[in-house]
């Protein structure tokens, strides 16, 4: 089952540079929630923070609280390694690891952390991480066969049953379909809209039409100014914030008019 | 926040704080990965330092001693440790700089060629000859040279003497066998070659296309292009590569071993034997015969070399580093 | 008149067209124009010629080296050491001594310096790339490393020598001693190579592997390392053969025997390299006048050239094998 995230008084900076500010944010369990708004917003710097991805880049910090289901993600006591095994991530392009085949990628975060696992375990893993991601059918032939061998498509749905082998609560996905065609981005969709009977999911998008057609909350990021720190503007459910939203600035981006 | 206070936790959000298996790992691995960067300066340091205590005796120790030993390493011709370093230093410096002048145009040349002249297939063989003339061992060159080119290049250096002995340079008669300056200097281009060439090739390959486009729609021809966008772009990059052969060249040690007939004079007279010796191959001729005080002075000598080589390598470094910002 | 002038160019004030040229005044005569041909053609002859004149050397040392090497070399040249060759006279075993004990040292001391410079060098290059992240003790260390690429050889081989002094005893001379010489040579180009082939392997990929929850150590040896794996076998592989052919620092450090020596750690060593030089340097050997028609007076050359073939196939061959290594093996772009 999903878990639920409560973010609260988040700053992020890389170095001095305040990038994102102040934002408090719920994000519910087993919902899909979408951030969007215009370029260097830090939609994506928020999405990042939720499984401490973002202090991977040199001086970048941020201060404030992460909670999931009440447990602060940034105590001093948390190894964000143990953090990134409870919320998977998603990324903008499909990275598969080029050295490994389809199943050894469905394996890795498996075995990448050194648990030993029986081979029946292994196979019974392999087809069920690849039918959550709507993958078996296409690849149960040719597991063997390098990850890298796939379409675009068929590469971040193996990224996703990637993640999801790992069993975590919380699935974050950063722009999970800018890199791909308009079918598979249609699969990727109907996916996530499975895959948030198991898991929480918040989606960073550039496109709203997806954010409309797959999200139950939507979160509008804003900045004032280029160089000034993002902020979150807005936070509605899904289709308040497409047919009535209750904020200037999120009416004017939805319906088109900047970003 | 307090986990225990919150009944909604879950086994799972518990695990947070648990330890995480490979976190000792993941230490160990950092300090290993840290110690092994840090070993980098202490191997430094430690040559200046090692090699600085065993030639401590030529600076404290006893001095009669030392010039006893130097006057029995030259057969009387220096008494002190500077001057003995002094003409093997003017001869490194010498057969180095004559080496790279020969070697300079005729990489450039061939950095030229592989980068804007050949066709794509044929330049690929062409870099590949190339590496494999810096892959052929020292030793080869020096047979090669004591062997094959001595005997050969004779009627050469001879006719230079002949008709351009007027210049105090090349000065006759013209040794014969010619272990000589010249004839090193010639190994030593050959040598050096290909380290100035692929560096060359590599800068003049990154000289951006706008540029090169920008000269050749002003008409200019290929050559006017190479100049105008090409060599001025390159410039700092050729430079360094440059200091880099010089480098090599000053370090070399058994080619100049194998075909220089020594000498230990301050002299200009490249076609004449028994002029000059570099300290590398100085080194390795005594070695075998020095002990006690004799090591430590070729060990002196060394650190000499090592000085050089280091500050020649530093400033190269430094001129392509502010190339690259 | 300059003030409302915006162009700052200078033109009468009374005229606001632009001044009238005459174009043809600027048109290259025609000797210009012959003359910069003439001049693109002679240079385009220069470079074509200083690319032949360094190919006259390289095809001439290969050339020599394999007619020459070819005479002697057989199996019990490879099979056998320099004990009981005395002069220019046959061994017992009909041939005139071999490179046995050289090959076997070449072996053992390049083994050691691969031992000890490879992991230093790969993980000296991890740190510079994974952990240090371009901070300023990172920015010297590389300095340094490409500083001590042009470290002379034979500077290595005293340094070796004077540690060992000093920590073991004055005088030693081993086959260890010249796997540390080497070594010096070799860290710098493999932490080089190492750093190149890190810096290509995609973020993309340290990302997705720490987002599964991986520890950085097994992302770096497992994901990182790996997929560079090819690049740095390939670049080792190159800087083996790099310091197989060095022999000034062997010659101070490992001395030289005419007897099989496979301890690495105690005794004398003969490498090949050395063993051509110190052929070469004998010249000639003695036949006494009484000596049986098998006595060959210039046998210690015909071992040099013999022995530099030797060595010359293997550099090449290691050379060859680094490339295809690089090529076959490498990790398919996306």
């Amino acid at each position: 089952m999903g878990q639920q995230i409560d973010v609260n008084h988040l700053n992020i900076y890389y170095g001095s540079f305040l990038a994102v500010e102040d934002v408090n944010l719920h994000i519910a369990a087993n919902k899909v929630t979408a951030f969007i708004g215009p370029s260097g917003c830090g939609k994506s710097t928020v999405l990042r923070t939720l499984d401490r991805m973002h202090e991977i880049t040199p001086g970048a910090h941020c201060t404030g609280e992460v909670l999931l289901e009440g447990q602060n993600l940034y105590a001093p006591d948390v190894d964000p390694v143990a953090v990134r095994r409870d919320i998977g991530m998603v990324f903008q392009r499909p990275n598969p690891f080029p050295t490994m085949s389809i199943r050894q990628n469905v394996l890795a975060g498996v075995a990448l952390n050194n648990r030993k696992i029986s081979k029946s375990d292994a196979d019974d893993l392999v087809e069920w991480a690849l039918r959550g991601a709507n993958l078996w059918n296409e690849v149960k032939d040719r597991l063997d066969n390098p990850g890298i061998g796939l379409s675009g498509g068929q590469q971040q749905r193996l990224c996703i049953a990637r993640a999801v082998a790992v069993h975590p609560q919380v699935l974050l996905m950063d722009e999970p379909c800018s890199a791909l065609d308009p079918i598979s981005t249609l699969a990727v969709e109907d996916l996530i809209e499975e895959l948030k009977q198991d898991y929480t999911i918040v989606i960073v998008t550039h496109n709203m039409q997806q954010a409309a057609r797959v999200a139950d909350y939507t979160a509008f990021f804003n900045l004032k100014a280029v160089g000034q720190p993002g902020h979150l503007e807005y936070f509605a459910d899904t289709s308040t914030m497409f047919n009535n939203p209750q904020n200037e600035e999120a009416e004017r981006y939805v319906s088109g008019r900047f970003g | 926040m307090s986990t225990a206070s919150k009944p909604s936790a879950s086994p799972a959000a518990s695990s947070l704080t648990q330890p995480v298996n490979g976190q000792k790992a993941d230490r160990v691995f950092r300090g290993v990965a840290y110690a092994c960067g840090i070993l980098i300066l202490v191997t430094l340091a430690a040559v200046a330092l090692f090699l600085l205590f065993r030639a401590w005796p030529l600076i404290g120790g006893d001095q009669q001693a030392n010039s006893a030993v130097i006057e029995n390493f030259t057969g009387g011709k220096a008494k002190s440790f500077w001057g003995y370093v002094g003409p093997l230093l003017f001869g490194t410096v010498l057969v180095a700089a004559l080496a790279l002048v020969l070697a300079f145009f005729v990489s450039i040349g061939i950095a030229l060629f592989i980068s804007h002249y050949a066709p794509k297939r044929l330049a690929a063989v062409l870099s590949y000859i190339v590496d494999i003339l810096a892959a052929i061992p020292s030793v080869i060159y020096g047979l090669w040279g004591g062997l094959v080119l001595v005997p050969a290049i004779y009627p050469f250096w001879n006719w230079i003497a002949e008709y351009l002995g007027w210049i105090p340079l090349f000065a006759g008669p013209a040794a014969n066998p010619p272990r000589t300056v010249a004839t090193v200097a010639l190994v030593l281009a050959i040598m050096i070659l290909p380290i100035i060439t692929s560096i060359a090739r590599d800068i003049f390959l990154q000289t951006p296309k706008l540029l090169e486009e920008a000269a050749l729609g002003l008409g200019a021809t290929k050559w006017e292009m190479i100049k105008l966008s090409v060599l001025p772009f390159g410039k700092s990059g050729v430079i360094s590569a440059s200091m880099l052969g010089l480098g090599r060249a000053l370090g070399e040690t058994m080619a100049v071993l194998m075909i220089l007939s020594p000498g230990l004079k301050y002299s200009f007279k490249l076609l004449q034997a028994s002029q000059n010796q570099t300290i590398a191959a100085n080194i390795a001729a005594q070695y075998p015969e020095a002990d006690g005080i004799g090591v430590s002075v070729l060990i002196g000598t060394g650190l000499v070399l090592f000085v050089i080589t280091f500050l020649v390598n530093l400033l190269a470094r430094r001129i392509t580093e502010k190339a690259g910002k | 008149m300059t003030q409302t002038n915006p162009t700052g160019t200078a033109h009468t004030p009374t005229a606001d067209a632009a001044p009238v040229i005459d174009f043809d005044k600027f048109k290259p005569t025609r000797s210009y124009t012959a003359a910069r041909k003439r001049k693109d053609i002679a240079m385009r002859a220069l470079i074509i010629l200083a690319f032949i004149v360094a190919l006259i050397p390289l095809i001439s040392v290969l050339w020599t080296t394999l007619v020459r090497g070819f005479r002697r070399l057989n199996w019990d040249f490879l099979g056998h050491n320099m004990t009981n060759v005395i002069g220019g006279n046959p061994t017992p075993s009909g041939g005139y001594g071999g490179i046995l004990h050289a090959i076997i040292g070449t072996l053992e001391i390049t083994l050691g310096a691969m031992l000890i410079s490879i992991p230093i060098g790969v993980m000296c290059a991890v740190y510079l790339i994974e952990y240090a992240g371009g901070s300023k003790l990172a920015r010297t260390i590389h300095l340094l490393v490409d500083v001590m690429s042009g470290i002379p050889s034979i500077v290595a081989g005293l340094f070796a020598y004077s540690m060992f002094a000093i920590l073991v005893g004055p005088g030693t001379l081993n086959g260890f001693e010249g796997s540390v010489a080497l070594s010096l040579l070799m860290i710098p180009t493999v932490v080089k190579t190492t750093e190149e082939m890190l810096k290509i392997v995609p973020n993309d990929l340290r990302e997705a592997s720490l987002a599964l929850g991986v520890t950085k150590q097994r992302t770096i040896t497992k994901v990182v390392l790996r997929t560079a794996l090819s690049g740095i076998v390939s670049g080792s592989i190159l800087a083996i053969a790099r310091v197989i052919g060095e022999t000034a620092p062997l010659l101070i450090t490992a001395g030289y025997i005419v007897s099989t020596n496979a301890n690495l750690f105690g005794g004398e060593m003969t490498t090949l390299p050395v063993y051509v030089y110190q052929e070469y340097s004998k010249y000639r050997a003695n036949c006494p006048a009484d000596a049986a028609s098998g006595c060959v007076t210039t046998i210690p050359m015909e071992r040099a050239w013999s022995a530099a073939l030797v060595l010359i196939v293997i550099v090449l061959v290691l050379n060859l094998i680094g490339r295809i290594v690089a090529k076959v093996f490498a990790p398919k772009k996306k």
